[in-house]
Parts: C-alpha cells; structure tokens; sequence
C-alpha cells in the first residue's frame, strides 16, 4: 500500500495507471450480499465439494426442524440423495448429486417462497432473541445459490402450507447481482410429498410400501426442497451420516431418514468411531423400536420421545445487552413506529425493565416519564447506556431455553455411542452479554469407545450438531480445561482427555455466537466458557466417582480371590495343629472373607453411590450403567477355573455364575490377569443392544445372583480345597 | 581354665538321660506355645473375628541399643500379620503351614534344615496353580517370624542352618556325646554346626588364653597352616565373612563361659566393620537373641585404616571405595555404640580419608606369613585393638 503512494507521489503526472477520483466513482458500486457470498463460500461453509454436499444438507434440515417445532408438528424429515453421474469415473474428484429434504412442517405461503428461498439474509429469525436452530437467514439461500453456481440448476421447491390447499411447484434460481429470486416455474401440483422419491432405491419402495417413507398422512403439510450440486459423498468425520447421527442424537423427538446415493466415492476412509451408531447400527440389527434400522440402505432414525422440545419464547434484548449503536437505532425504529416516550420504549422494547425502573432510568438522564422518544437527545442517549450498565438489573428470563434435558441426552448418547458409563448434566441457565444461555454435558465412558485415543468431543449448538473447527470452539477449550485427572482419567497437559470418553456439550440460547457464518465453532466468551466447564466437571465428578468405585470393587474382588485361595490351606493347618474341625473353621473363615470384601459385590448407580434396594427408581438423574456389571463380576472371582472343572465332574454345586480370572502362577497375589475366554463370551451376548439399567435393573439382578449366585454354597462335600 | 566336665556316655550320638529330660521338657513347652497360637486362631475364626498373627517386630526402630549391657536388644513393638490383608495374607498362610510343619517335626523328635523346611510347606494351593513357597527366600524370615512369636529359638523349633564357619585350637569339645579335638583337626577344622547350644555341645578341656576370629575361610587357613593356634596357645574361628548365629553363639558361649578374649581380624572396609559390629552388640534382625550372641568384650585388631602407612604396603594393595561403601561407613558411624567412641570414630574418619579399602589379604604383600607371624603378634603384644 504504502510503495502504491509513493509511487504515485513520484508521479504526479497522469498515467495509465492512475485514475481520477471521477473515474473511480465510475466504477465504485454497491456489492450484493450475494455476490460477496459467491466469492466467499467457504465462509458459509461450502469450502470443498465434500463440505458443500454436508452444508446443503445440514442447511435444509435445520431449517425443517425449526420449521416443524415453531408449527407444533412433530417433526418428519427425509433426506435424499441421488447421484446424478453414477457411471462418472473413479477417479472422479466430485460428483453431480440432487439432494432432496422433504419436511411435515406447516409449509410456506406462496409469496414468501422467493424471498426465502432466493435471498440471502433474508428471514424470520435474524431480527428476534429466540432459540433456535437458523439465526441469520443466510443457510438454504446460500444452498441454492451454491447448487446453481455449481450445476445452472435451479432450486425445485415443493410446498404445502395446508392440508386442504394444493402444493405448490415452484423452481427458482437466485441472480446474485440483485439478490432477488428469478422464477423460472410456478404451478400448483398435487403431487405432494413428490412420488417420485418413494421409488428411487429398492430400500425407498419397501420402506414406503409399509408407510414407513413419506406417507401423505405424516406429510398432510410440508415442504420439499430439491438441489442440485458438485459434491462428495464420502462417509466419516464429518459426513452427512454422522451430521445426521448426531442431530438424531440432539433431537429425540424427530424421525429422520436418510436415503444415501447408490455410490459413495472410491476413496471412501470410514473413520468412523467404533463405538458410533453408524457401525453400531449394523451390529445392533436385533433392534428394538427406538433403534437406528436400516432397510435397503435407507437408514431410519426413529423418534425416541413423543413430545416437542417446550416451545420457547422470544425475548425483549436486556439493557446489559445491547450497545449504543443499537440502542440509537432502537430508538429511531420506536420514533418511526410507535411515536411514544421513552418511558413506554424502555418497557415494552427491553426485557427485565418494569415501570419503576423505567422511571428511574428517566430521571437518571433528567427527562421524565412523558418525555417523547423522539424528543431525547444523543447525549442523553449515551448517558442512558451508562446507567444500563450501571444499574443491577434481573438477569434476563430463562424460558426463552428449551435445554434437551438430562434424559434426553442420555438416551441420545445410549443411541449412538456403546459405552460403559453415561452421565449428563444440565446447568441453569446463564447470561453472556444480556443474553440468556444454558449449557448441558453428557459423557460416555469405556465399553467399545477406543481406550489410547484422545476424547471425542461431540458439540451441539441449539441442538444442530458442530462438526467443524473443532479446536476454535469454546466447548473444546472447555474440556481442555476441565481437571480430568481428578476424575480418575488420564490427561496430558493443556489436552483432551486420553481414554474411553465422549464428550458431549450442547449449548442453547437465544442468539449463539458463532465464530464464522458457517456456523462451525461457538466464540470464546468466559461465562459460556465457564459453564461448560462447570457442567464438565459435574459430569467428571459423577465419573469420577463411578471410576473409582468401579476400581475398588475390582480390587476388593481380587482381595476376595486371593483370601479364598489361601482359606483352605489355613483351616487344613489350623487342624493340623489343634484337631479342630477344618470344614467349620473354613466356612467361618470363608464368610468373613467374603463381609470383607461385601464392596465387590454391590452395584453401583450413576453418581457412583451404592444402589440400595429399598431405592426406587429415580426418573429425574437417570441411572446408565450398561453392561459394566458383567466386568465386575468377572473381576470377583469366586473359584479358579482348573477347581471348576474338577468341580463339575464331582458334585452337583451349582455352577458359579462368574468365572475366575487369576491363573497366578508366581507370587503375584495382587493382581488378577485379564478376563477368560467364556466370561468374555457371556459378556458378548449381553451386549446384543446398549441396555439402560436402572437401579431397579440392578437390584433385580443381585436378587437373581443370590438365588443362584455361587455364594450359597461354597464348600462342596469333596471340596479339593480342603481334602 | 580347663574345667572338670561329666565324662559324656560312652555311646556316639547319645545323650544324657538328664539332658533327654530337658530336652523333653522343652519340645512339650514348644509344643504348647504352638497349640496357643494356633488355638487363638481357630477360636478367632470361628467367633467370626479376624484371625492374626501379632509378630514382635524385626524392624531398625524396634531395635534398642542397651548401652549397660552393650547389646542391641529388641523392643515391645510388634507387628499385627491379619489374614484378611492382601499385603499379609499369603504370610499368614505361610506362617501357618511352618507353625503345623514344626509341630510334625517336633512330634516326630526330628531336626530339620531350613532348606527341608521350606521343601515340607511347599506345595500348589488347592485349586490353583499357585505355590505356597516359591523359595526359600520367602521361606526363611516365616520361620524368623515363627521364633519371635512363639518366643521360642530356632533349636526349640527343630530347625538347624547348613554348617558354616571353622574352629581349630587348644580345645576338646564334645558334640552330641563325641569328643572332638580341636588340636587335631588337620586343614580343615572343626565345621561349626548351626545350633552350639549346652546340651548339644559342652566344653571339654580349654588350655587357649584368647580366640582370634577372622574374617574368612582364606585367612583362617593361613594361620592354621602357620599353626599359629598352636605358637600363641589359642582357638582360631572363622565364620565365613557374616558369622552365622551357630558361629556367633560358639564365640559368645567361649566368652561367657571360658572369659576368653575374642579377638577379630576383618577386613578394612565398612562391611569388617559392621561384621565386627554385630558380633559385638548384636544385630537388628537377630536382635531378640543378643543376649545369646552379643560379645560386648570382642576386640577389632585390624585391618586398620593406618595399616597401609604403619606397615608400608604397595598402592597395589588399594581398593577404591564405592559410593555404597561411603553411604555405608557414614551409616555405621553413626551408630550409637560407634557414635560416641572416640576411636572409631577415628577409624572410620580415616577409612572415609584413605579412600580406599583394604582385604587381610593384602598383608600377603610383605610376605606370606606376614599377617600370622609378624603383623597380628606384633599388635597383640602391643594390645593395638579397637574395643
């Protein structure tokens, strides 16, 4: 810049290269936002082909889901999507793709289509403090626009806004020089949801035969909207799968299916975690209801709660909130519209301002409460803002959040991830900058997760999921901070956890500040920060709890093993010595060993406590516990497995349950090897599904161990131990 | 100083009839101390308490240096060995196989080695594939801690240690009804037997005025091919670098009972030192037999830290002390019994300034009968010892 000038000082006399300030104005015009968003896709998140594919889809199905909630539909949303260049070459880096996202929302009246379609920045959520899922109006324009800039096809949109009127068929494309929606078809059709898509694939056919797949009952209202793009359909991190696994997780109270294209590109890498549904899926075939199920290669993920989230409301910005910029503007739109004094600006255009505090903001900048809006000075206007900032105000309400509730989140996670421990958190709400937000964490530990990787961390944003900028995010700079160590978890430095952990984060609030408009990463203020940790830490704490239970029942069961091995060598001595009956003296010794070791055999619930019988089950902090009591037992060896087998040729004892794990055959009497093959088996067979267990559950399993656990009778008539 | 002793039984291999007696008294007193043990156990069971052994400790801080007497003596403190403690359990069971093992032997009026010990306990764990006893290692500190609990010695419970250490010198002894003549006993000696107790082994006839201890097998044969027992009317030990307790309780009964001077040639480095320690006050595993085997009154000759300049040896002779050596010569002088002795003080400050150590050996230098013929008379004229 600085080399421009001076050249242009050394030149004073026109030149080819310079220019009159006549000449510049020329050229000088205004940029549409959807120019500046042509060039800059990748802010919007269409950086790459893959990305664009996972954008789309991501854009549409956010906007159904809000679309749905906001009519009070339970919502119903298919994903489709067709590979129009299926005989494309391998070696192809992209592919053409239509994607098609057909929703039972309330539909949208003809005269909106254009603008909400062919505009960027154009909506009902931008100008209002509501939670939901789109804020700035830019996502399913921004879509298309991409689609026709990619392929010259228009956006082909399909919607219903009632039951009793027709559909209406409408293509258009955006021209990004007016941002304004050109039409290129319009005409009512009956066709909806559109027939053709129930055919594409054999899976589609089926599905729809049974009524399962775009049902004119489910879809009496809806909208359907179809484009075309240069894509990649590629599964793994940050695929339209896990993007749709993960909003399946987020939103229990939705169905959505997803129909993939007949081919996925060659160099597919399946990156996928192990414990993650979408090859979780394949191995939970044997399903129940609330299961992710595939048929044909659709895959459906059904509605696990029936109700819609409570619907939230929109707020009034709170005077902590706001800056002067925007309360200037505030009072030029009040001047315009309503005409009053600013005595009624303050309460009707603020949250948490009532008619004394609005009285005491006017004589604060010496007006009073007739005082005309229009009438006030900007000086006062800043003083104004001073006292906002001076004066204690109620935090902003909270009902505007509607969190996804501890149940849910454990359900949501139990769907998707096989894990060992599930706990989750809900904090109350908070505020940053006058804006009320709440946080909510969900962690999964051990079971099938990987145990010498760093954490996942799964990050939701008013329940859409966040699958990219992972590090820029506040909720990953949360879990680096959180004390893992002190949750028994492994943790180096300023890192993730190390370990068998999912981390789950979801953030709601009336207005997310997104680092970008791609809507990747949530900025780094302190108070949200703060919350996610706290809610971390509660979470930790839980497993923290559990992890350190868990490894004293370990213990203790290997104590228990050790003190039975040596039982009988003690009593066969004791008799020796004093004559005194062996069977007696080890069935003594025996009892104690076991009141001893009483801690190997209780169970535990979430917060890590001993579940107690009498304990009823309790609905609110909902217990899961899978599938870590068969490892447990297992860790409670009751008889070596060699004596077993001698056992079970001799007597008609009832067979121990539990296996002996401890083959020690040095001196090592602490620890006990690795689990055998058939407890390893039996542990296989109860890990057909993930399994909530309640402390119910838990109760009615130890009862069922007593009855016939191998405690009852411990000493055989023949019994090598002892003769 | 020879002594009119019971002409033995003329039978080999025979006791008295009185000593039998004692004998018997004793094994049914040893006897009972095991069926109280075992008894409190079984009733401990049985009314559902934690059974356990309370073991009197074997520890440095259980360890009490008695300056009147000059022993180290042990302390009230003991040791709780519960069966339900993974750190303890296996010891338990340990300690009750050896205490049924050591009843079968006293019943069955047989000794036993503590490597026969060891063989009679070990066997798999019922049901697992787990040994009772690895080694002998474990096997050896359970009969320790049997001796302490049951307060009875190693020889109540009928178990003897390997022959260790050798005796020649102007003495007849009798061991086990066999007289023995220390005078003719050819290169080899006299192999001193584990357990030297009186009604094993009597003095006999004793014209020796002091014993000379040393530190191994390789000196100790030096002066008896010199015969230098025979030239300074003397009984000649050795113990085979730490004395053994057979050895240690030999030195003390000679001390006792005949007021011989016992008087130690080791070598110059801090483990002569501490083996001069502890045949003097007694050590710390051992500490509940002092009063057996401490000899406050034996005598340090040499090798001393002055040696190498006194005696005018070649810097060949130097070894050069580790840091092991240094941690360890800091360690023993600061033992109470050193601690406050002005000379060994100096011994072990000159020791630390040589900075080099040196074996008996290494008078062979000068000449090969250097240390029986001129060095060790030479001092003992001068009564140049450390005490």
């Amino acid at each position: 810049m600085e080399s421009e000038v001076k050249e242009r000082n050394a030149q004073p006399t026109k030149s080819r290269r310079g220019a009159t300030a006549e000449e510049m104005s020329a050229r000088q015009k205004e940029v549409s936002v959807s120019e500046f968003f042509v060039k800059n896709r990748h802010l919007l998140g269409f950086d790459n082909a893959r990305k664009a594919l996972l954008t789309t889809v991501k854009e549409a199905v956010d906007n159904s889901l809000d679309a749905c909630e906001e009519g009070g539909i339970l919502p119903e949303i298919a994903v489709i999507i067709e590979d129009l260049e299926p005989k494309r070459l391998a070696t192809a880096k992209s592919s053409r793709y239509r994607v098609t996202i057909v929703d039972n929302g309330p539909g949208i009246v003809r005269k909106q289509v254009e603008n909400i379609f062919g505009r960027l920045l154009y909506g009902s959520k931008f100008h209002r403090l509501k939670m939901s899922r789109g804020q700035q109006g830019i996502g399913i324009s921004a879509a298309g626009m991409n689609g026709l800039i990619t392929t010259g096809r228009p956006m082909v949109i399909h919607t219903k806004p009632g039951a009793k009127q027709a559909a209406h068929h409408i293509e258009l494309a955006m021209n990004t020089k007016t941002n304004r929606a050109e039409v290129t078809l319009d005409k009512e059709t009956a066709d909806f949801p559109p027939m053709r898509l129930r055919a594409i694939s054999a899976g589609t056919k089926q599905l729809a035969g049974e009524g399962a797949f775009l049902s004119p009952d489910v879809f009496r209202t809806g909208t359907s909207v179809a484009i075309e793009l240069e894509g990649k359909y590629q599964k793994g991190r940050g695929s339209v799968d896990e993007f749709l696994e993960l909003t399946a997780i987020a939103n229990p109270h939705a169905r959505i299916i997803f129909v993939p294209p007949s081919r996925v590109v060659a160099d597919e890498v399946d990156d996928m975690l192990p414990g993650t549904s979408a090859s979780a899926a394949e191995a939970a075939k044997t399903t129940a209801p609330s299961q992710t199920t595939e048929t044909g290669g659709v895959t459906v993920y059904p509605r696990g709660v029936q109700e819609l989230p409570p619907e939230t409301k929109e707020i009034q910005p709170h005077p902590k909130g706001i800056e002067l910029g925007i309360l200037l503007q505030m009072l030029k739109d009040y001047e315009a519209s309503e005409k009053g004094t600013l005595y009624e600006f303050l309460q009707t255009r603020f949250c948490r301002v009532s008619s004394s505090t609005a009285s005491k903001f006017c004589s604060a900048i010496g007006v009073t409460s007739r005082t005309r809006a229009a009438d006030i000075e900007a000086p006062q206007v800043e003083k104004l803002f001073k006292v906002f900032e001076d004066e204690r105000l109620a935090p902003p309400p909270t009902d505007c959040l509607a969190p996804i509730g501890v149940r849910q989140l454990l359900a949501g996670l139990l769907k998707g991830v096989r894990a060992e421990f599930y706990a989750a958190s809900t904090r109350e709400a908070a505020v940053y900058k006058g804006r009320p937000f709440q946080i909510e964490a969900a962690i999964a530990f051990g079971g099938d997760l990987p145990g010498d990787q760093q954490a996942r961390v799964i990050r939701f944003a008013n329940r859409v999921p966040l699958l990219f900028q992972q590090s820029a995010c506040s909720s990953f700079k949360a879990v680096e901070e959180t004390p893992w160590k002190n949750y028994s978890m492994s943790q180096p430095r300023g890192g993730l956890p190390v370990g068998p952990l999912v981390v789950m984060i979801h953030m709601a609030s009336v207005w997310v500040p997104f680092t970008s408009e791609s809507k990747e990463a949530i900025a780094d203020y302190d108070e949200i920060r703060k919350e996610m940790r706290l809610a971390l830490m509660e979470c930790g704490r839980k497993l923290g709890t559990y992890l350190r239970k868990r490894q004293k029942m370990r213990r203790e069961g290997e104590r228990r093993d050790v003190f039975e091995r040596y039982i009988g060598e003690i009593a066969k001595a004791l008799h020796a010595i004093t004559g005194e009956d062996a069977r007696r003296m080890y069935d003594a010794l025996l009892e104690q060993a076991r009141a001893k070791t009483r801690v190997a055999d209780q169970q535990l619930d979430e917060d890590g406590r001993v579940v107690r019988e009498e304990e009823d089950f309790d609905d609110e902090g909902v217990i899961v516990v899978t599938s870590a009591i068969a490892p447990i037992e297992t860790a409670a060896p009751i008889i070596a497995p060699d004596f077993e087998t001698a056992l079970a040729g001799k007597s008609a004892t009832p067979k121990p349950t539990s296996k002996s794990t401890s083959k020690s055959t040095s001196k090592s009497t602490s620890t006990s090897a690795g689990t055998t093959a058939p407890a390893t088996k039996s542990l296989e067979s109860q890990r057909s599904g993930p399994v909530i267990v309640t402390k119910k559950d838990l109760a009615a399993r130890r009862d069922a161990d007593t009855t016939s656990g191998p405690g009852k009778k411990p000493f055989a008539d023949d019994d090598p131990r002892l003769f | 100083m020879a002594k009119k002793t019971t002409t033995p039984a003329p039978r080999a291999n025979s006791i008295s009839a009185a000593m039998e007696g004692r004998i018997k008294a004793r094994d049914a007193a040893t006897q009972q101390k095991i069926l109280a043990l075992a008894t409190e156990i079984a009733r401990r069971s049985l009314s559902g308490h934690e059974p356990m052994v309370r073991i009197p400790a074997r520890t440095k801080s259980n360890t009490i240096w008695n300056k009147k007497r000059g022993i180290l003596e042990m302390g009230d403190a003991a040791a709780e060995r519960p069966l339900f403690d993974l750190k303890t359990a296996k010891q338990f069971m340990q300690t009750m196989l050896h205490a049924s093992t050591i009843k079968d032997l006293i019943e069955a009026q047989k000794t036993s080695s503590l490597r026969g010990v060891f063989y009679k306990a070990k066997h798999t764990v019922a049901g697992t594939k787990e040994n009772t006893f690895d080694t002998q290692d474990e096997s050896d500190p359970i009969l320790e801690d049997l001796e302490v609990a049951l307060g009875a010695l190693r020889e109540e419970l009928h178990v003897f240690a390997e022959n260790r250490g050798s005796m020649v010198g102007n003495i007849t002894i009798v061991d086990r009804g066999d007289e023995i003549d220390c005078r003719r006993m050819g290169s080899g000696g006299y192999a001193l037997p584990s357990i030297v107790e009186p009604d094993i082994i009597q003095f006999k006839k004793c014209e020796a005025k002091f014993v000379l201890h040393v530190e191994k097998g390789t000196v100790w044969n030096r002066f008896n091919e010199d015969r230098f027992w025979e030239k300074h009317n003397c009984i000649l030990t050795h113990g085979a670098g730490q004395p053994p307790r057979g050895c240690r309780r030999l030195l003390q009964r000679l001390s006792q009972e005949l007021n011989l001077p016992i008087i130690c040639v080791l070598d110059n480095d801090p483990w002569g030192h501490y083996i001069y320690s502890v045949i003097k006050q007694g050590s710390i595993s051992l500490a509940f037999e002092s009063s057996r085997l401490a000899i406050p009154k034996a005598k340090f000759l040499g090798i001393r830290a002055k040696d190498f300049r006194e005696c005018g040896l070649d810097d060949a002779v130097k070894i050069d002390l580790t840091d092991n050596d240094i941690k360890r010569a800091g360690e023993i002088a600061a033992y109470p019994w050193f601690e406050s002795h002005k000379g060994w003080q100096r011994e072990i400050d000159g020791l630390l300034k040589n900075g080099f150590k040196m074996e008996v050996e290494s008078l062979i230098t000068k000449d090969i009968s250097y240390v029986s013929e001129t060095y060790v008379p030479e001092r003992l004229k001068a009564k140049d010892w450390l005490e």
